[in-house]
């Protein structure tokens, strides 16, 4: 098996957008179950929205705990990609994989739309494509959307250019020190064609399909 | 044994649910009330009879579950 896998938990909602999304950039994609711990092969890992285990406790705690994520810990510590977007997000930052936890938007209502997102950081597996300084709309779809980072160690690689949901620093993607793990939490497969909206996610996972096959060993 | 567990966000991070909750009491005239800091708790029936034990046990859950420790605080009381 080669190419990236779409990880789908019980809850996962955003992955057959994905899997569309990065299938129409050419990339060979795998949806892989939750109980699936053998990725050796793949190239990348996704983590899409969705609410995984029904967001018990809290977005991401069960999920965290997955057998799927062993082995998404051994790629994102190889240097593999490895992207969570919205709920993903979320999985990681419960997981420790990034720095800083999301809660519940600073204003208690679901955000659900288009936001203008600043790229700040382009040495990352998703924004690598992407001009410094890019600004892309990009739907936003969440209620713990607020990344919080207590501890000041998260890497800021994009930002809202309004304040949208109280998140530190404007934080609306964080990555790793070594950028191969980032969480973002508007979804860029949601603004991959112009029949959409916006095509402005495009970048960001044509960025993905890149660092997926330069990560070939 | 019974085991109580409380969880709240630690003081530096934002709780807009108790800031709403101290905005709707001060517009119900409780002014006197200026801060309110939301939380969660657990109540764990564990099977066995050593307190210390258990309250490692629970602890150790808190650690890996229960709490997530970048933006909670726990306590955990074992009933005697």
């Amino acid at each position: 098996m080669s190419g990236i896998g779409v990880v789908v938990f019980p809850g996962s909602n955003c992955e057959h957008d994905m899997v569309w999304a990065l299938e129409a950039l050419g990339a060979e994609t795998h949806l892989v179950w939750h109980r699936d711990t053998d990725l050796s092969g793949l190239d990348g890992v996704v983590l899409p929205g969705g609410f995984a285990h029904g967001d018990y406790l809290r977005t991401g705690a069960i999920a965290r705990f997955s057998p799927v994520m062993a082995p998404v810990a051994e790629m994102a510590e190889s240097g593999k990609p490895v992207v969570g977007i919205c709920n993903g997000f979320q999985i990681l930052c419960e997981a420790q994989i990034l720095a800083g936890a999301l809660i519940a938007n600073r204003d208690l209502r679901f955000i659900c739309r288009p936001v203008e997102i600043e790229v700040v950081d382009t040495d990352t597996v998703l924004t690598s494509a992407a001009e410094p300084g890019a600004v892309l709309t990009i739907p936003l779809n969440s209620y713990e959307g607020q990344h919080c980072d207590p501890d000041g160690t998260a890497r800021v690689v994009a930002r809202y250019v309004e304040d949208v949901n109280g998140s530190q620093n404007l934080a609306a993607a964080v990555a790793n020190a070594r950028g191969n793990v980032v969480g973002i939490m508007p979804h860029p497969e949601r603004a991959s064609e112009e029949i959409l909206g916006s095509a402005d996610g495009r970048i960001l996972l044509e960025s993905l399909v890149a660092s997926s096959v330069g990560s070939r060993t | 044994m019974k085991v109580t567990v409380h969880i709240e966000r630690r003081p530096v991070i934002a709780d807009p649910e108790g800031a709403t909750i101290a905005r709707s009491l001060a517009d119900l005239g409780y002014d006197d009330v200026s801060t309110v800091r939301t939380g969660r708790t657990f109540h764990l029936e564990v099977v066995g009879d050593d307190p210390e034990h258990i309250r490692k046990r629970v602890t150790e859950m808190c650690e890996t579950l229960l709490a997530n420790p970048v933006i909670e605080d726990y306590e955990v009381a074992v009933e005697p």
